[in-house]
């Protein structure tokens, strides 16, 4: 065997003062070549810490040494068995905590580029004349609804349908995806990526209903009249403000309102699209994960020529992955950290003009581990800005938990769910995803979802709750 | 997909459609809204639900053109499709025999207090309605409102029907009267809203007001319809849209209202070059 290269293929990727000016995606993907060179550095380990490492358990040597072995459509079928959303997963799921992070060749050398070729076999698919179709068991009888088409309401679907369930999505938005669609921008997941594998969801017989927001439209206690079980998938919609002065003066966005704006309505192609975005000259961005970095970058494409982001913490504690932040750093993100805002300033119409900020110190370590930002008295000072972004956060969507007597939910709002079953207080109602755990990551919503569908289909075969 | 069954034209520019959608109409209630998509470039426009048909299916909306979305809907005709329709949004409007109570319009206020009005009758109450306008051919829905109400008063701006005076002239003269009033409700231009809420504060009188902020997804996930209500921000869409009108900050309504002023008229600029043109293409292929 050839000796392994400790460095793994590079994605080729546009350059930062290009990329800055479009709303292109950045990396442009393995040729095939480059993915099979990729896929023979994995040593096929016999037992793989990748896959204990993956929340979906996709098994990650089998569909590489297809890959490796040039076998495309092998690696596709052995991809599919476990995930039906690999073009999105190979994009945005944080690999380098879990698979990636477990590869045992991480040891001593770069780890198997799984994201990169989990990327590459979904994207090759989608060039093929037809899609590798999963298999889907004798029809069961038994009807499942799910509330909320994002990345734990498909998974279920998808899981639920292999089993031969009949499975119905209702989604509030007119698009499915949820925050695949609204949150993340098309440069680092491109919506035509979301549709086709949302179209594959479909394809394997799952209806979705558009544009049906359960709570107003029909309660769980009614679609518990029609459908044998649901699946409450609704996500960490409500958007976290700081509540501090002037945060409702014009010019002033959530995240969330920013980026459905520029994504999901596709305000950026204004006046194509009818919806409008403020295109802000210097734009301050509050908060430091990945939707942070998300609202920094599309600021610039907005045509920002400052995009600063100010974070109370320092660059260790940054939530956001460390490739979002580098990428933000490459195309010329300012970053103001251990600073936090205490109020914005306006002009005589109302218009956001400066934020007044404060510098933090790190104190001791607070709840979650982290140091706790301290303010230093005196240090106040201000940025002149015409566009500010608040990303700091959201907390459950509370339309579900206010109308489901029976259901119940923490004092954060989150639905309470036993861990290892997905089943909340109300008998054949499950949940999962970011209304259970708040905000967190699309593959722990997609683990969630694998796991309420596996003690979904023993309930509904079983009757046993 | 959502059909339009029937268009009516209320009033100069002000267009009634009856909309296929029995789903939403089994579930709307007074006070509550949509929000409207007409195409794949559309924005999503949020309209008062101004009646709901359960015998039919029949959804009601009611809509000035003021921006490009508006005028393009109102060239759609019984027969069209809308591409999405969500609803229905926000919560319902409180109704409880309260005694007498005065149901304040202004201009397309009067389509979305209707509904109201004819429920607050319905629960018992005694109804004075008030409608204004600006001038006469902005006059619409008052033969409606009559039937929902026990005593009607209609008034322009400038005395070309009706009274001449304003929705809140008409108020001190029933509150001169000296009847007691339990309760008031206000729907219409927010200074309108404003002004209404001014006056029945100094007299003690209950009033609700029906927001009108931009929105976007409208069902709490944006915060872009946050208002403040007695010093604390909501958002209208989920929290509302009917509030308290002596704790409503109006003036920041207004002034975030104006936060695309600049985007919309352009759209219309855009929208009406569009249309000469394509006018001027049809005569030219004649």
């Amino acid at each position: 065997m050839a000796k392994i290269s400790p460095k793994r293929t590079p994605m080729q990727e546009q350059a930062p003062q290009v990329r800055r000016h479009n709303f292109d995606e950045v990396p442009f993907g393995y040729t095939p070549e480059e993915a099979k060179t990729e896929a023979q550095r994995c040593l096929q380990c016999k037992k793989p810490g990748c896959v204990a490492g993956c929340p979906v358990q996709v098994d990650i040597p089998g569909f590489i040494r297809q890959i490796a072995e040039g076998n495309f459509l092998e690696a596709m079928k052995v991809m599919k068995r476990t995930n039906v959303l690999p073009a999105i997963c190979g994009r945005v799921c944080p690999q380098e905590v879990q698979c990636e992070g477990a590869c045992v060749l991480g040891k001593k050398m770069e780890p198997v580029a799984i994201g990169n070729l989990e990327r590459f076999i979904a994207d090759w698919e989608a060039t093929q004349p037809e899609c590798v179709q999963c298999e889907i068991m004798p029809p069961t009888g038994k009807k499942v609804a799910i509330i909320g088409a994002g990345p734990a309401g498909l998974t279920v679907a998808g899981d639920m349908r292999k089993l031969g369930h009949e499975v119905t999505i209702f989604e509030a938005l007119h698009k499915p995806g949820g925050v695949l669609m609204y949150g993340i921008p098309e440069f680092r997941l491109p919506k035509a990526i979301v549709e086709r594998e949302v179209n594959f969801v479909r394809s394997m017989g799952v209806k979705l209903e558009l544009n049906y927001v359960v709570g107003k439209l029909k309660t769980i206690d009614e679609l518990l009249n029609e459908f044998d079980a649901v699946f409450v998938g609704t996500g960490a919609g409500l958007p976290l403000f700081m509540n501090i002065p002037g945060e409702n003066y014009l010019g002033v966005y959530s995240a969330n309102e920013y980026l459905t704006r520029s994504n999901l309505m596709k305000a950026y192609l204004f006046p194509e699209y009818d919806t409008p975005i403020v295109r802000g000259k210097n734009v301050a961005v509050v908060g430091g994960g990945n939707v942070a970095m998300d609202a920094a970058r599309t600021a610039l494409r907005l045509g920002a020529e400052r995009s600063i982001l100010i974070y109370r913490r320092s660059r260790e504690e940054m939530p956001a992955r460390a490739a979002e932040i580098h990428h933000a750093e490459e195309e010329g993100v300012e970053f103001q950290l251990l600073t936090n805002p205490v109020r914005y300033l306006a002009d005589e119409n109302g218009w956001v003009r400066e934020v007044e900020c404060i510098r933090m110190e790190l104190g001791e370590p607070d709840s979650s581990g982290r140091r706790r930002p301290v303010p230093i008295p005196g240090s106040e000072f201000r940025i002149p800005v015409d566009t500010v972004v608040i990303a700091i956060g959201n907390s459950p969507n509370p339309l579900i938990p206010q109308t489901t007597p029976g259901l119940e939910v923490s004092r954060r709002g989150t639905i309470v769910v036993e861990p290892e079953t997905g089943r909340t207080s109300k008998k054949g109602v499950f949940a999962g995803g970011d209304i259970v755990t708040g905000a967190a990551t699309v593959i722990l919503a997609m683990g969630a979802g694998r796991i309420a569908a596996r003690s979904m289909d023993e309930y509904l075969r079983t009757g046993k709750w | 997909m959502v059909k339009i069954l029937k268009k009516e034209i209320l009033a100069s520019g002000v267009k009634r459609f009856e909309l296929d959608a029995p789903e939403i109409a089994r579930k709307a209630q007074p006070g509550q809204f949509v929000v409207l998509r007409i195409n794949e470039q559309g924005e999503r426009i949020p309209l008062t639900i101004a009646d709901a048909r359960l015998d039919d299916g029949v959804l009601v909306i009611v809509f000035q053109e003021v921006g490009k979305s508006t005028m393009l809907l109102g060239t759609l005709e019984p027969g069209d499709l809308i591409m999405d329709l969500i609803g229905p949004l926000g919560k319902p409007t409180e109704i409880e025999r309260f005694g007498t109570v005065v149901c304040v319009a202004g201009g397309v206020g009067t389509p979305e207090i209707y509904p109201v009005a004819r429920a607050l009758k319905q629960a018992g109450n005694r109804v004075i309605g008030i409608i204004g306008f600006r001038s006469r051919e902005l006059v619409l829905m008052e033969p409606e409102m009559r039937q929902v109400v026990d005593e009607l008063l209609v008034c322009t701006d400038d005395g070309s029907y009706g009274t001449k005076g304003l929705v809140t002239d008409m108020l001190q003269k029933v509150i001169d009267r000296g009847e007691r009033i339990d309760r008031c409700f206000a729907v219409g231009p927010v200074i309108m809203m404003k002004m209404v809420s001014l006056l029945t504060k100094k007299y003690g009188i209950p009033t609700i007001v029906s927001l009108n902020p931009i929105m976007l997804d409208a069902t709490g996930m944006c915060g872009v319809c946050r208002v403040e209500v007695d010093g604390e921000t909501k958002f209208a869409c989920v929290d509302g849209p009917e509030f308290d009108g002596h704790k409503v900050n109006f003036d920041l309504l207004m002034a975030r209202l104006k936060t695309y002023v600049r985007e919309e008229r352009q759209a219309v600029e855009l929208f009406r070059q569009a249309r000469a043109g394509c006018q001027g293409s049809n005569k030219g292929g004649a």
